[in-house]
């Protein structure tokens, strides 16, 4: 298997994870919840940046209320991502169930980064394996442990999540419609941060695809290329 | 620390997923097609890239973060392993922060 790019990738995409998901544990316990709390969170939340954003607005003294909307907002884009993801989220009503659980960020770029639908599902079951298995070591890891573990930007891991997005989004980025939309979304988001809540700005940037998308509405085809494989 | 906290918060992530799974499905094979709906996540994955390298907090800055970035859009340019650009990423961020 480790001649399989999409599973080396996915196990490096959970590497990184694992140690982001240190710190979430440490932060959890800090701001007040149990273990076995922090540890459900983790298991059924299954949302990185809304669960960090959660329980730091009760660390700083933000209450739930002030905590619930920004990691709400920040767990939005995962129903763009599985609106985006039809024909990959497939099976049995259960399986189809269990996979919008494991709906976020890495495992939807590692899926549009794949040339084929068979490719797409694939891609998104490992990654979800990987990702779900570092996530929840990660975090009981951190809640059990504690402090002491050292500051993931130390070793440049705040680096790493958007060199590994710019990796997956690459191959989407065939054909000028995927690039303008690209810069769209950029834009849009880098306008919105200064002025609006955590989370609104990514989905927001959804917008960038708008126009592609009414022009493919007039010459119905697909805007779309894809390289055939990540990473090689 | 309560636990109906933590349960609003799993219950209503979980239900945001289902709720993009649902409308998907709900959506007949042409429609789905002729929206391509492919293309809503290129704009989200770029705001994603700009706001965990630009930004901190509701600032935008520019620190190692940013010459991270132009390292790993090279080596995804030249095509390089993803493992190798991830670990250049890890590797220019942690050095220009040491060095500082």
């Amino acid at each position: 298997m480790s001649n399989d790019p999409i599973f080396r990738n996915a196990l490096s995409i959970g590497v990184a994870t694992a140690v982001y998901a240190v710190s979430f544990g440490v932060l959890s316990v800090a701001a007040g919840f149990s273990v076995p709390q922090t540890c459900v969170m983790s298991l059924v939340c299954f949302t990185g940046a809304s669960q960090l954003t959660f329980v730091s607005v009760i660390a700083a003294g933000g209450g739930v209320a002030g905590a619930l909307p920004p990691a709400l907002l920040l767990a939005g884009r995962n129903a763009l991502y599985a609106l985006s993801l039809k024909g990959v989220l497939s099976g049995s009503a259960p399986k189809r169930a269990l996979r919008a659980q494991v709906v976020v960020d890495e495992t939807t770029a590692m899926a549009h980064a794949q040339p084929t639908v068979a490719a797409k599902r694939r891609a998104f079951d490992l990654t979800a394996v990987c990702l779900f298995t570092a996530w929840n070591v990660g975090t009981l890891v951190g809640a059990v442990a504690g402090r002491g573990l050292g500051n993931p930007r130390d070793y440049g891991l705040d680096a790493v999540f958007p060199a590994v997005f710019l990796a997956l989004l690459a191959p989407q980025l065939r054909g000028p419609d995927a690039m303008r939309a690209a810069v769209a979304g950029a834009l849009i988001a880098l306008a919105l941060v200064p002025i609006a809540p955590a989370g609104v700005p990514i989905i927001a940037a959804s917008l960038g695809a708008v126009p592609v998308l009414l022009a493919s509405t007039r010459r119905r085809r697909a805007p779309l290329g894809h390289a055939p494989e990540v990473g090689r | 620390m309560s636990w109906w906290p933590v349960l609003a918060l799993c219950a209503s992530a979980y239900a945001l997923k289902v709720l993009g799974l649902v409308v998907g499905e709900r959506l007949d094979g042409e429609t789905s097609e002729r929206w391509s709906l492919e293309i809503v996540v290129v704009p989200v994955l770029a705001a994603l890239i700009v706001i965990q390298t630009f930004t901190s907090g509701q600032r935008l800055v520019f620190d190692a973060r940013t010459p991270a970035l132009v390292v790993a859009a090279v080596l995804v340019w030249r095509k390089a392993p993803f493992v190798v650009v991830a670990l250049a990423a890890a590797a220019t961020a942690a050095l220009l922060r040491l060095v500082a």
